[in-house]
């Protein structure tokens, strides 16, 4: 069996999933993002434990305000969108018909959650 | 426009193949997660409370409860952020949250692949750096 797609990248790359697939595809960037970070973290805390310079300077990174505002978005839009997910999934025949307002709910928590923690570590950095 | 239809098939008519094995492994062990992130957070409240955390490193610790994530917090004593209890929490959470992820990169990464013998590859790929990253995680939690 061959890949073969019946669309091309530009078509695809116009297609308007609204709301589903913009979800959709944040939780697989945020999940393959927080994959590599968790093993480089690792990683990087292994041999920063065992005296490497590298371990050091690729955790240095990650303390970085900046970067912990980026990468929390990305966690925290990948663990309440897996809520949404599980909650849908686990009871289809009475929430499943919910499934625009579930994801309109869960942008207005995501944005209160992930709002308050911005304003956190940037106060702290003041 | 077309309304989302529930499908309630049951279980027997369905049949537990590997994919539905998996697809439940994805959905419980996110549910264990948020079980662990909750501990972590009433943790991090009642610890942290006494030095005006912030809710920053009260979501760093809850999303990994391991004492390095508060070294630079200002706490006034680390020894109750390093307790065996914590470090068993850690261990939990950085157990459930490798084999869901490593699952997770795969479902992700057969989309692009579609040749079986690519896909073999990809996975044995996955579970090899999950092999070895697993046991390097454990050793930090419990070291540090």
């Amino acid at each position: 069996m061959s890949l073969k797609r019946d669309v091309s990248l530009s078509t695809a790359l116009r297609y308007k999933g609204q709301g589903p697939f913009l979800t959709f595809i944040l939780h697989r960037i945020g999940g393959i993002g927080m994959a590599l970070f968790i093993t480089l973290h690792v990683l990087a805390s292994f041999v920063e434990g065992r005296g490497w310079k590298i371990g050091d300077v690729i955790n240095d990174i990650y303390i970085n305000p900046v970067f912990q505002i980026v990468l929390l978005f990305f966690v925290l839009f990948h663990v309440i969108n897996g809520l949404r997910i599980t909650m849908l999934d686990l009871f289809p025949t009475r929430l499943i018909q919910y499934h625009r307002q579930a994801i309109k709910l869960e942008w207005v928590v995501f944005i209160a959650i992930y709002g308050f923690a911005v304003i956190s570590i940037i106060g702290s950095m003041l | 426009m077309n309304q989302a239809k529930a499908r309630n098939l049951p279980l027997s008519k369905r049949g537990m193949s590997f994919e539905t094995v998996m697809w439940v492994f994805t959905r419980a062990t996110a549910l264990l997660m948020y079980g662990f992130i909750l501990v972590g957070i009433v943790g991090a409240l009642m610890m942290g409370a006494a030095n005006d955390m912030n809710f920053a490193d009260i979501l760093r610790w809850a999303l990994m409860p391991n004492v390095s994530h508060v070294e630079n917090t200002n706490l006034a004593d680390l020894a109750p952020w390093a307790t065996t209890f914590w470090k068993l929490v850690a261990m939990g959470l950085f157990v459930t949250a490798s084999s869901h992820g490593v699952h997770g990169v795969i479902v992700v990464l057969d989309d692009y692949f579609a040749k079986h013998s690519h896909r073999q590859i990809i996975r044995g790929i996955c579970v090899i750096i999950f092999l070895a990253v697993a046991p390097a995680g454990l050793y930090v939690i419990w070291t540090s």
